[in-house]
């Protein structure tokens, strides 16, 4: 008799692997988005099952909700030519096959060693919430690294936008390579000319 | 019973899926990041799978900074490659090869 769990994580499990296989072999990359997106949520279904409910949340919420949408706004706003990136797509799939099967083989070879064959934990790690116990060691053990990776996250938004930054063509900008390469002559005009005259005062016009 | 070894497994297979994507794909920048993003997906897996496995929080932490770090990846290499669309009109990856000497 298999469990209602077990049967949970073949079913998420098999739909995880043939979204994957979708992302990589479809034709259309706004397919492959949704298939990843198909992926992400199922990945986030398994995370529920191993008690990870924070990071189940926040795998759905932060990668289906914001990077694949980035993808597909990314995607269908460049003009792509699929029938040339295409050509030779199956070119390499032998080698790829082979090395593929291959490491799938010596990773499940290791994976059937003893010391992985551990059981289920049956008690609940503690009575808290894992979103509490995420926030107790994230604040106080791994603060450094939690400050850290704002920075990361902060160097992404300014990277991101000085990348891909354009300027208007009517600002009223100096370029400063052409005011460094200024000369003397370009700015200062010598001109001859008589000296001034005896400066007439206009006759103050009459009212009419 | 579900042991240790299924989730392991799964994100075995969920990687060499991924890095048999990385080969086929390899003219189609676009699908390259999505396939990077899968192998993440799968290497986070594992570590949810032994943090509950062990009875340890800190692979949960782990994979929390792993999030972190891949979404600016994958923001700054989207960046990237919509400006590499707008400098030769393709994202093809034989058409970068402007350092070609």
């Amino acid at each position: 008799m298999i469990e209602y769990k077990d049967l949970v994580f073949y079913v998420l499990s098999f739909i995880l692997i043939a979204s994957g296989l979708s992302v990589i072999t479809s034709r259309n990359p706004v397919t492959a988005a949704l298939s990843l997106v198909l992926a992400f949520f199922n990945a986030a279904g398994i995370w529920l099952l191993l008690h990870a409910e924070f990071l189940a949340i926040a795998l759905v919420l932060v990668y289906v909700g914001a990077v694949m949408v980035l993808f597909l706004f990314v995607v269908m706003m460049l003009d792509i030519n699929l029938d040339k990136l295409r050509e030779g797509f199956w070119d390499y799939l032998p080698m790829a096959g082979f090395i593929g099967v291959l490491m799938m083989i010596e990773m499940v070879m290791v994976f059937k060693t003893k010391q992985f064959n551990l059981l289920p934990v049956t008690e609940p790690i503690s009575n808290t919430s894992n979103t509490e116990m995420i926030g107790n060691t994230l604040y106080s053990d791994y603060v450094l690294p939690f400050e850290l990776a704002s920075v990361v996250l902060l160097i992404a938004i300014i990277s991101a936008i000085a990348l891909t930054l354009r300027d208007r063509k009517d600002s009223k900008k100096t370029n400063p390579v052409d005011q460094v390469a200024v000369k003397r002559g370009d700015r200062v005009r010598l001109v001859q000319m008589k000296s001034e005259e005896k400066y007439i005062k206009p006759k103050k016009r009459e009212r009419t | 019973m579900i042991g240790l070894s299924h989730y392991l497994i799964l994100a075995a297979i969920l990687f060499t899926i991924s890095v048999v994507g990385i080969f086929l794909n390899r003219k189609n920048i676009i699908i390259l990041l999505m396939s990077i993003e899968l192998m993440l997906l799968a290497v986070n897996i594992n570590f949810i799978a032994f943090s509950h496995y062990l009875n340890d929080i800190a692979g949960q932490i782990f994979v929390f900074f792993i999030l972190t770090v891949a979404a600016a990846e994958s923001a700054i290499g989207l960046a990237i490659i919509v400006l590499i669309f707008r400098n030769t009109r393709s994202i093809n990856v034989d058409d970068l090869n402007r350092l070609n000497g």
